[in-house]
């Protein structure tokens, strides 16, 4: 993958130190919210995305570059002070089983629905643009958390290891959910290499993945990365049917469908073992964690919300989307 | 090794199922466990039975 074009000064900063023209003093991180902010979450993203695949004619030392390093946490201690405001009145079940609070939250999520406008009433131009947008998202599932197994130990490793096996194709190269997704964008005439729509890629649709890049690469923030994925996983199964039957109503082919329909089983599965087998032995065993927990749950339904605004706002004001 | 089959009800939802090779559904097929957990659907308004889809979730409890 291509490093990104810059879409403002963080993200030319990072670019620049990349492809290594000397990119002068870091910019300040701005104070307002990073969340819209496409040139922040570009540059965050840029930095994370070096320890994943990382960038063509870039060095793999890039990845330890302080310099970036001290700009990403700058980044990330804002971002994450904002992700704790926003949630922070949330209302939360009383439950003293942290997994059953977890599957009622996901339960009680009421904000508006991408899944069920791709099924009723989307254009294929929609269509498109939300395989192309989640494609920075999916290409990678199942990523994040795999750097977050070696953090942690017992009931809780075993059933993340379980949970990861299942979405890394159970054995089978063909059944890699990435690899599903690819064959998705493939069969939808889209482009299913990684990275192919990051130039595309929303604000939004960035700070999407970064969330999940965030709280994967900082151990603190264990809790938070497996009660995300909690929420990712029990908001999963009925909307994916939903995305299926709308990908048949506009005549997608059966392989763009096959992806969305392994996950409405997969899910279906995959909610319990995150909120009971994951999250539940991870907070008997560390019970400080559960605060923690119960914040990336939040940030996932909050997330949510903006991804379905964004598309929604994006569709609605724009009905000339490229197709 | 023979570890024990593991079946689990999960509240107001599906049978967590662990080690199983196969489940036969209600007309008694064959359905191959393909997974290293599968969830059966319980309330019977699955339409990937005998798998859980999640429809127990939309339906009245």
């Amino acid at each position: 993958m291509q490093v990104p074009h810059a879409r403002g000064p963080l993200s030319a900063w990072v670019r620049d130190v990349l492809v290594g023209v000397d990119p002068g003093h870091a910019p300040d991180v701005p104070e307002d919210a990073l969340t819209g902010n496409e040139d922040a979450q570009l540059a965050l993203w840029m930095t994370y995305e070096l320890h994943y695949r990382g960038f063509d004619d870039v060095s793999p030392d890039a990845e330890w570059d302080l310099g970036i390093l001290a700009l990403r946490r700058q980044l990330e201690r804002r971002f994450e002070e904002q992700l704790r405001a926003v949630t922070a009145s949330a209302e939360v079940p009383l439950d003293t089983d942290v997994g059953e609070v977890l599957l009622d939250l996901a339960q009680s999520a009421d904000g508006p629905s991408i899944a069920l406008r791709l099924q009723r009433d989307a254009t294929v131009g929609q269509m498109r643009d939300y395989l192309s947008q989640r494609s920075i998202v999916q290409l990678k599932e199942s990523d994040p958390h795999s750097f977050v197994l070696g953090r942690l130990d017992g009931a809780a490793k075993v059933a993340l290891a379980e949970l990861q096996y299942d979405e890394y194709g159970g054995g089978r190269p063909g059944r890699l959910h990435a690899a599903l997704y690819a064959q998705a964008l493939r069969a939808a005439g889209l482009d299913p290499q990684y990275g192919a729509y990051i130039e595309q890629a929303s604000a939004v649709t960035l700070a999407s993945v970064n969330v999940m890049s965030m709280f994967a690469f900082n151990r603190r923030l264990r809790g938070a990365s497996m009660g995300h994925l909690a929420i990712f996983e029990a908001t999963s199964s009925l909307p994916r049917r939903r995305i299926s039957r709308g990908l048949e109503r506009l005549g997608f082919p059966e392989d763009v469908r096959a992806y969305f329909d392994e996950h409405v089983e997969a899910d279906a599965v995959h909610e319990h073992v995150v909120a009971h087998d994951i999250c539940g032995c991870m907070v008997a065993a560390e019970p400080d964690l559960r605060d923690d927990v119960l914040f990336g749950a939040l940030v996932c339904l909050h997330m949510d919300d903006l991804v379905a605004c964004d598309f929604l706002q994006r569709w609605d004001s724009d009905l000339q989307v490229a197709s | 090794m023979n570890e024990p089959v593991v079946v689990r009800q999960c509240v107001d939802g599906p049978m967590l199922v662990r080690g199983a090779d196969v489940v036969l559904d209600d007309q008694g097929n064959e359905h191959r466990v393909t997974r290293p957990v599968v969830a059966v659907c319980t309330c019977g308004k699955s339409q990937r039975k005998p798998w859980c889809d999640a429809t127990h979730k939309v339906i009245p409890r």
